[in-house]
């Protein structure tokens, strides 16, 4: 199969739009942007759902799809949720009274 | 028709995903940030769920329920000292989703007959390399960070050859089984390099090098999942792969220069063994004060900087030093918490902390910030922080840790540190701080020496 160009655009402008991003996220919040991109990276899960999923799936493909979906839930799952968890702690000072 | 609409969810998916990560920049948007990521991602689930090819939605489901169960709990019961190893495991299920993905679409391939050479096998071997890779590397990571095993870096003769070695023979073999990918029987030798090449990766890398080898870790799950989308035609795992891997190396980068490294020296430097001394070491003699003491100075300051570091971690002292925040600001005094970037165990783990303990995020400054104004700081208190203090790193070029931009504690009018004892920090150099003659050592576990001196601040005050 020949190679999709699109695609190598589509990573190299999706690469520069990342840095541009990424550079302007406040340091505070470095390890809530780690897990939240900790989570997006769980969008493997839709790779996993079609392998698992799919109707000519051979057995192997059933098994190894089901423990890749698995893996991707925990990782989709405890991503968003830590990172809110993490996220509701960061408070302003409180207004003088 | 579905494949259309399916088309438009992803599009939308990746729209979220983008405009999640451009709210995380500020405190006040990012949970909007995390809503619009969730959003996206439900949108790429659904989207995939819909495609007529998918029939065996028993399995998909129970294996949802499945992953929630671990992950939920993972993400609630997990204390917020636990976040770096939290995302080393993490990274690891999602590192092993991808290289399982891979090879579950490789053996479909092999067995269909694909053109040798092809691009989607070129991708596939990509992305089952950097997954495995990044699986063990993160589990390894995970296993230093809760502290299953050593901490300190574990090198032996040779450990540069031999992962050269083990990194050259994944590419060779990897080339081999792209070039004939009929080939099955190649394959488990294959994944076996990658695992162990990935396990490898971190036997010489230490504790005080996590927050760098965490974000590059971030950065492979990322590409692998832009792999896979190579792979699989996907536009939206190469965009979300992208992004990923640009946020995870960026983060790397940052964590670099803050110690003035390379990451050549950090994935082999072996860096942080205790250097052997000469024996030229002699006594030298430091002022220890007990916690009444350090109160009494504390009682006069106008202006108090708290320099936490890994210690205050370890210690779980950010609850104390809230108190103390209190009593202080009750007082009119003001307190910024001075944060240098590798401080902790993962980028931003000193804030999270900080945060978790009710301090204001806008009291939490960082070291570029504060450095100009130290000299006029009455009193920097330096908690379970050490080489990001040390003034060798300005001052001795010939120092290891030279170069590297450091908290100028020492420029503060008069220093405390909370410390255990004198044990070198990770560097395993001496600091000149704890010598001063302004310097009082305040010895101690964090959390109790911090509680002792807020009891005694309190019943000065009454």
């Amino acid at each position: 199969m020949q190679l999709d160009e699109t695609l190598l655009y589509v990573f190299m402008l999706a690469g520069f739009l990342g840095f541009q991003l990424i550079k302007r996220v406040s340091p505070l919040l470095h390890s809530p942007l780690m897990s939240l991109t900790n989570a997006i990276s769980a969008i493997a899960v839709v790779g996993a759902i079609s392998i698992a999923g799919e109707a000519g799936a051979t057995p192997l493909a059933r098994i190894l799809g089901f423990l890749a979906i698995t893996a991707s839930v925990i990782n989709l799952v405890g991503g968003y949720l830590i990172t809110d968890r993490m996220l509701k702690m960061f408070k302003k000072r409180e207004a003088k009274r | 028709m579905t494949e259309h609409l399916v088309q438009l969810g992803y599009l939308g998916a990746a729209g979220l995903f983008i405009l999640s990560l451009m709210w995380m920049s500020r405190v006040e948007t990012a949970r909007r940030g995390v809503r619009a990521a969730e959003l996206g991602m439900l949108l790429a689930v659904v989207g995939t769920l819909i495609r007529h090819e998918i029939v065996n939605y028993e399995l998909i489901a129970l294996a949802f329920l499945v992953g929630s169960a671990i992950g939920v709990p993972l993400a609630y019961l997990m204390p917020m000292t636990a976040i770096p190893q939290r995302t080393a495991i993490s990274h690891a299920f999602g590192a092993l989703a991808t290289g399982l993905i891979g090879t579950a679409e490789y053996y479909r391939l092999a067995a269909g007959g694909v053109a040798s050479g092809s691009v989607i096998v070129i991708a596939l071997m990509f992305e089952m390399a950097l997954g495995f890779l990044t699986f063990t590397a993160s589990l390894m990571a995970f296993g230093k960070l809760q502290e299953l095993m050593p901490t300190r870096p574990i090198t032996f003769r040779g450990q540069r050859i031999v992962n050269l070695g083990i990194f050259l023979a994944t590419i060779v073999l990897g080339a081999v089984i792209a070039a004939m990918p009929d080939n099955i029987s190649l394959f488990p030798a294959f994944a076996a390099l990658s695992l162990m090449f990935g396990f490898l990766l971190i036997v010489p890398i230490g504790g005080a090098d996590m927050p760098t080898v965490i974000a590059l870790l971030n950065a492979y799950a990322g590409l692998a999942a832009s792999a896979m989308g190579f792979a699989l035609g996907n536009k939206l795992l190469v965009i979300t792969g992208a992004l990923d891997g640009s946020s995870g190396f960026i983060l790397a980068v940052i964590m670099c220069k803050a110690m003035n490294r390379s990451f050549v020296n950090v994935l082999f430097g072996g860096f942080g063994q205790i250097q052997q001394s000469g024996g030229t070491q002699e006594k030298r003699s430091v002022r220890a004060s007990a916690p009444d003491e350090a109160a009494l100075t504390l009682d006069g300051v106008q202006t108090l900087v708290v320099i936490p570091g890994y210690g205050m971690a370890v210690a779980q002292a950010q609850h104390k030093i809230h108190d103390l925040f209190q009593q202080m600001t009750g007082r009119g005094i003001s307190v910024k918490f001075a944060i240098h970037p590798v401080a902790g165990r993962m980028p931003g783990h000193m804030n999270v902390l900080l945060a978790e303990a009710n301090i204001p995020y806008d009291n939490l400054v960082e070291m570029e910030d504060i450095n100009p104004e130290m000299p006029t700081v009455d009193v920097a208190l330096v908690v379970g922080a050490n080489d990001v203090v040390n003034p060798a790193a300005r001052d001795d070029p010939k120092s290891v840790i030279a170069g590297m931009p450091i908290i100028e504690a020492d420029r503060a009018r008069s220093v405390m540190v909370v410390k255990r004892g004198m044990s070198p920090g990770f560097a395993g150099i001496d600091n000149e701080l704890y010598y001063l003659d302004k310097t009082q050592m305040l010895f101690g576990d964090a959390k109790e020496f911090v509680g002792a001196m807020v009891k005694e601040l309190n019943s000065d005050a009454a």
